[in-house]
């Protein structure tokens, strides 16, 4: 056995006072050779960082393992002391964290957490400690390193934390890394570079790798091996190629179907409902059962066993049955781009210029004037058209947002709808028709939505404040909305919080539609949901535009989304145009550098 | 950096300004002026007219704010109308002894109440923790007489070990008091550890569910280094503030405790004040009290712009 | 969280039954007390002197004689009447400017909050002393002034808890609808800042009730003869060596009510998921 790490039906979960044991993550099988690298997929909530963590022999706090072993070069990690342990964490085992940002102590300098990982990991003596940390340093391609080793983590921009991060794990030449959704939460072009960095170090140093991420882009472009988890299991394993290219658990199959590429105007809806929870509710059915197209009896009555053909492992008993998904042909964005030019302007911003929001005047003495987010920003919105705006967080794109919605007021420049309301004027001055006629979609259903309040009485507020409809108008128009945004009826007795994260935006989407608005803000309307999810909601929305005639201003940082919705794109970067027009062209042909950069990131077109 | 102190300064001045302006006035809208007050039933003639004359009281209200005021820029307080003397000398050395056993409290608590309490949050949930929790909300909640009578009785009357009421002059030297401080020094630590035991805990239970927590066990540290260099210093900023607001809010306590042990300090002095109806007494020990208020949160407040390296070196990140 | 399910979470844990028991207790005696004590509180037994426990009179009789089980279940009814009150004044007055202070940012902010943090400078103990000897300790004077005190404290807890909720976007959804000021703060933030208002609430009555006994052991609470807990315990308190029980039967009233609120308050916070965040802001 020369298997550098082996996970045997390892289960993680908790154990209530009453109840039976909930797991998080149910009999995981893994194994990794000296120098390999392995993905890690799923999304939110499948347990992958659990079972990550698990791998050092470390559970969150009410978390415990609840059977199987941990074997790191065939030692079980069960059986060692504390300290053996902790000289295996951080030396021969080492994490790099999802936010370094967070995960770096802030009242101490770096030099000082680089020196506790050389003291404990390394042969290095003292006198050394700051040469050996520049040479890290400069290993993972930090600039100025003597002076960055005097500085506090909060100094540092998240590319350098998570750089210090690597440079950290790797202070005590570890066999094996673990990597934790190591680039999210970075931008597009950082999160390019650390890629590189990391695969750069795995081929040249032979370290193993163990890959946790949500963006199945990632990990296709940097491990040799992926495995798929839905709901605590590990649904598939296999050699990058095959996972990738011929998918064979279901799941699996609509996972890679519903990630937006370029180009594709429609996303396929292939997961219905949503997750079961708690996950012990599929203790004796397949995991994926309940959204899956091609269940059968026997997957609600037994739980499907792990088919091994092939170093090709596949929890599916429907396997040998299923046809394997076509994903849709390239469509172009013609049927929308076709929109007669002479319809009238609904939005029109001429040199747009907006800070952050006004404080008070102590404040202002304190910590100067407020900066400049948004400059010169000019752009025409018509009648029935959608706009997309991308760009990265910083790039002001939701600036421009709240400002149009009357939550923080414009600096200068001009902001017009329909030809004569000025939209620099914030709320409280503004015209009640024009607050009805512009609606805002927020980023994130989860805060946008009163969790104290009914979805009833969400929906109905705007009906009561703009139209002053009668309890009875406001019941039957609100059943009509949730037909619009498919939901059923009786979830207008519930609260948020008991509403999945998907469902919760279509109730906001539909409390946006109760004021019957012209212009439709949607501020990152999905980027705070999970792929399988993002699919069918931008389905809803290509659906709802045509069906009501509405013009969107459509705000994202995910090009593909936006490319499958909008008929024009503008490019922000640090709060300036640097590209726009047609959808199609600016795809196709970009001609601003960054542009391509953003384009460059994405999951081509298979 | 240097302006946010600049402004801490500047508004702990205003603060202070505005607090005499509200005592003045509140003095002034009371029913009666301050001879009335304090002559009671023989504020009539001859008596009435030498007080007010001695007191400047028959000159319009904002002559005498201003008199006081440059009189406190200048150090002089006004004179007593019980004692017929400065208030420097009234205050003075009442206030040493009230600072001797505030500070003792302190010295002894605070760094008492930091080691229970991250114990407690070590141990969250566990006996140790809910024993040590369970006391504060005990200490905590019973009022400062009934634990100083209680334990007069068991220390000084039962036991027979520490003197029970104070008895020493106003101007007794420091040893002297050190030698009768012990019953109010305990009564004051008691509500002083305990809350300041719960904000600690409360604080560190935060910071040992960190990223960065979880990072050092990761990183392979030990049990110890974790706490004390990762943890502790983070649980402790935020506590900076509310430890000193605690102590100021605890003054109120030390009212009690300097009238349960007969203590010669400026709470037993403010209560007898307001029982004379010696107002320009009571205003120059109102004003003290708030001095020592803003005084503990200024030094919080740069405390922690010092020792946070986020709010330290913004500016240098800024360049 | 609906009252229901609060209440049946409140008494799921042992010190919240404890605590919700020793508050109703009080409450319950402080209503009924003058129809069940056994004496008048103000008569004198033919001893004139202080007397242990017997049976005619349970708990004793004090230095002057007097039946010390009757004063004590009267001697919390004024203690009680003012914080209940007061507390309901300092949360209210206190709750709606920390929540407009909150909600409007800015200078509305600036001036509130400076205008607060002044206030808090003021040394109130000598401030309530002040104001009762000038006018008098009428229930009315008590409830106003301690209301208006520990109101104070209540603007920077509310405006803190305002502002966690300003920056999710419910709140600015309502604002970019067109919604009034005071419909948001009514209608959109209390209900989900009400959680922290009702723990502040207990935790304010309680502090309230330590001030109200203090004062009262001052000598400033109430007028004698009216029996009150705070007077009690110093008039008795220095023959307690010679005769515990008059100081110890207030001693305990007081202290029980005390620790009931606070061990309310403590389940409180716990069956709603604020346990954490007590220590942020006093």
């Amino acid at each position: 056995m020369n298997d550098l790490l082996r996970l045997e039906k390892v289960s993680v979960g908790y154990r209530p006072i009453d109840s039976e044991p909930v797991l998080l993550v149910n009999e995981a099988d893994l194994a990794l050779g000296p120098g390999e690298t392995l993905g890690l997929v799923g999304e939110s909530g499948c347990g992958k960082s659990t079972l990550l963590l698990s791998v050092m022999g470390y559970f969150k706090p009410g978390l415990e393992r609840l059977s199987g072993r941990v074997l790191f070069e065939g030692q079980d990690l069960e059986q060692i002391s504390r300290d053996g342990l902790q000289q295996l964490r951080g030396g021969a085992m080492a994490l790099i964290p999802q936010n370094a940002g967070q995960a770096l102590t802030p009242t101490l300098k770096i030099a000082v957490q680089m020196f506790e990982a050389l003291r404990l990991h390394s042969d290095v003596p003292a006198v050394h400690w700051q040469r050996k940390s520049i040479e890290l340093f400069e290993r993972v391609q930090l600039p100025a390193p003597e002076a960055l080793l005097e500085r506090y983590p909060h100094e540092l921009s998240g590319g350098q934390q998570q750089r210090v991060a690597i440079a950290m794990a790797l202070a005590g030449a570890p066999k094996l890394l673990l990597l934790d959704e190591p680039t999210t939460g970075l931008d597009v072009t950082t999160q390019a570079q650390v890629l590189e960095l990391l695969t750069e170090i795995g081929r040249t140093t032979q370290t193993a790798m163990v890959f946790v991420s949500h963006d199945i882009g990632v990990i296709a472009k940097t491990c040799q091996k992926i495995a798929v988890m839905y709901a605590g299991e590990i649904i598939e394993a296999g050699t990058q190629e095959t996972v990738m290219k011929r998918p064979g658990h279901p799941y699996t199959q609509a996972l890679l179907a519903s990630v937006p590429r370029l180009g594709q105007a429609l996303m396929p809806d292939t997961m219905q409902g949503r997750l079961l929870e708690p996950l012990n509710a599929h203790k004796d059915s397949c995991a994926f059962e309940a959204r899956c197209l091609f269940a059968e009896p026997i997957c609600r009555s037994q739980k499907p066993a792990m088919i091994d053909t092939q170093g090709h492992c596949v929890k599916c008993s429907q396997q040998a049955s299923i046809t394997p998904f076509q994903l849709p042909d390239f469509q172009s964005n013609e049927a929308a781009g076709s929109l007669a030019p002479d319809q009238g302007i609904v939005l029109e911003l001429r040199d747009l210029a907006l800070t952050y929001q006004s404080t008070g005047l102590i404040h202002r003495w304190l910590h100067g004037a407020p900066e400049r987010v948004v400059a010169d920003v000019s752009l025409e919105l018509r009648q029935g058209q959608t706009l997309g705006l991308v760009g990265e967080s910083g790039s002001g794109k939701s600036s421009i947002l709240r400002t149009l919605a009357g939550l923080q007021p414009g600096l200068s420049g001009a902001a017009t709808f329909l030809g004569q309301h000025d939209l620099l004027v914030p709320v409280g001055q503004r015209d009640p028709e024009v607050l009805r006629k512009i609606q805002l979609v927020f980023q994130n259903p989860d805060a946008s939505l009163n969790p104290r309040q009914t979805i009833r009485q969400i929906i109905e507020r705007p009906l009561r404040l703009y139209f002053q409809y009668s309890a009875a108008q406001c019941f039957s128009e609100a059943r009509d909305l949730m037909d619009s945004v498919q939901l059923p009826y009786d979830y207008l007795g519930r609260f948020p919080g008991q509403l999945s994260g998907g469902e919760r935006q279509r109730v906001a989407i539909a409390r946006a539609l109760a004021a019957k608005p012209d212009l439709l803000l949607c501020d990152e309307i999905t980027s705070a949901l999970d792929v399988s999810v993002q699919a069918s909601m931008m389905q809803l929305l290509k659906m709802l535009r045509t069906q009501r005639q509405l013009t969107v201003l459509f705000v994202s940082h995910d090009l593909p989304v936006v490319g499958a919705l909008a008929d024009h794109v503008i490019i922000l970067r640090h709060g300036r145009i640097c590209e726009a027009g047609a959808t199609g062209e600016i795809f196709e042909q970009p001609t601003h550098p960054y542009t391509r950069e953003l384009l460059d990131a994405v999951l081509p077109h298979s | 950096m240097l302006r946010l102190i600049t402004f801490r300064f500047l508004f702990a001045f205003v603060t202070l300004w505005v607090v005499s302006l509200v005592v003045f006035i509140a003095v002034e809208l009371l029913p009666g002026d301050a001879c009335e007050a304090f002559l009671g039933q023989m504020a009539q003639g001859q008596r009435l007219d030498n007080c007010r004359v001695e007191h400047r009281l028959n000159e319009p209200a904002y002559v005498r704010y201003i008199a006081w005021a440059q009189g406190l820029a200048q150090g002089d307080l006004g004179k007593s109308i019980k004692r017929s003397k400065p208030l420097e000398s009234v205050i003075g050395p009442r206030f040493r002894n009230t600072l001797i056993l505030g500070l003792t409290a302190a010295a002894l608590g605070i760094p008492l109440a930091i080691f229970l309490g991250v114990l407690a949050a070590l141990w969250r949930d566990k006996k140790a923790d809910l024993f040590i929790s369970s006391a504060a909300i005990f200490f905590m909640t019973i009022p400062e007489f009934i634990t100083g009578t209680l334990l007069i009785s068991f220390f000084s009357v039962y036991l027979g070990w520490l003197p029970g009421i104070v008895i020493m002059r106003v101007d007794a030297p420091i040893i002297e008091v050190f030698g009768q401080i012990g019953l109010p020094v305990l009564t004051l630590m008691l509500v002083m550890v305990a809350h300041i035991m719960r904000m600690v805990r409360s604080s560190m239970i935060d910071v040992l569910a960190s990223d960065f927590v979880m990072m050092s066990e990761l990183k392979g540290l030990s049990k110890t280094r974790q706490v004390l260099r990762h943890a502790l210093p983070n649980a402790l900023l935020p506590a900076i503030n509310l430890i000193a607001l605690n102590i100021a809010w605890l003054m109120g306590g030390v009212l009690v405790v300097e009238v349960v042990f007969n203590y010669p300090g400026i709470g037993r002095l403010s209560v007898n004040a307001i029982a004379d109806r010696d107002f320009p007494l009571v205003q120059a020990l109102a004003l003290l009290m708030a001095s020592i208020y803003v005084g503990l949160n200024l030094m919080a407040d740069i405390a922690t712009l010092l020792l946070n390296p986020k709010l330290r070196t913004r500016q240098g990140a800024a360049q | 969280m609906t009252r229901h399910s609060l209440l049946m979470a409140l008494l799921r844990s042992p010190s919240g039954r404890i605590g919700l028991g020793l508050v109703l207790f009080h409450c319950g005696l402080a209503l009924v007390a003058p129809l069940i004590v056994p004496y008048d509180f103000n008569a004198q037994s033919e001893v004139l002197d202080a007397m242990g426990p017997s049976l005619q009179h349970w708990a004793g009789l004090d230095t002057l004689g007097r039946d010390v089980l009757t004063r004590t279940f009267l001697g919390g009814r004024q203690a009680l009447l003012v914080t209940v009150f007061g507390t309901i004044i300092a949360i209210t007055w206190g709750s709606f400017l920390g929540m407009v202070a909150g909600l409007k940012g800015g200078r509305v902010d600036e001036w509130i909050m400076r205008t607060v943090d002044t206030f808090l400078a003021i040394p109130f103990m000598i401030f309530l002393l002040l104001i009762i000897a000038s006018f008098g300790n009428e229930p009315m004077v008590m409830i106003l002034t301690l209301g208006f005190f520990y109101g104070i404290g209540v603007v920077r807890l509310a405006r803190a808890a305002t502002l966690d909720e300003v920056v999710k976007d419910y709140v600015q959804s309502a604002r970019a609808r067109g919604e009034r000021t005071l419909t948001i703060v009514v209608k959109e933030i209390l209900p989900n800042v009400r959680d922290v208002l009702l723990v502040e609430s207990a935790m304010r009555w309680s502090w309230m009730l330590l001030a109200f006994s203090a004062l009262s052991f001052l000598g400033f609470g109430v007028t004698p003869p009216t029996p009150d807990w705070g007077l009690m315990i110093a008039n008795a308190r220095i023959y307690m060596s010679l005769a515990p029980w008059p100081v110890l039967a207030p001693m305990i009233a007081l202290s029980s009510l005390i620790i009931g609120i606070n061990l309310v308050a403590d389940a409180l916070a716990k069956a709603l998921g604020l346990d954490r965040t007590q220590a942020r802001v006093l």
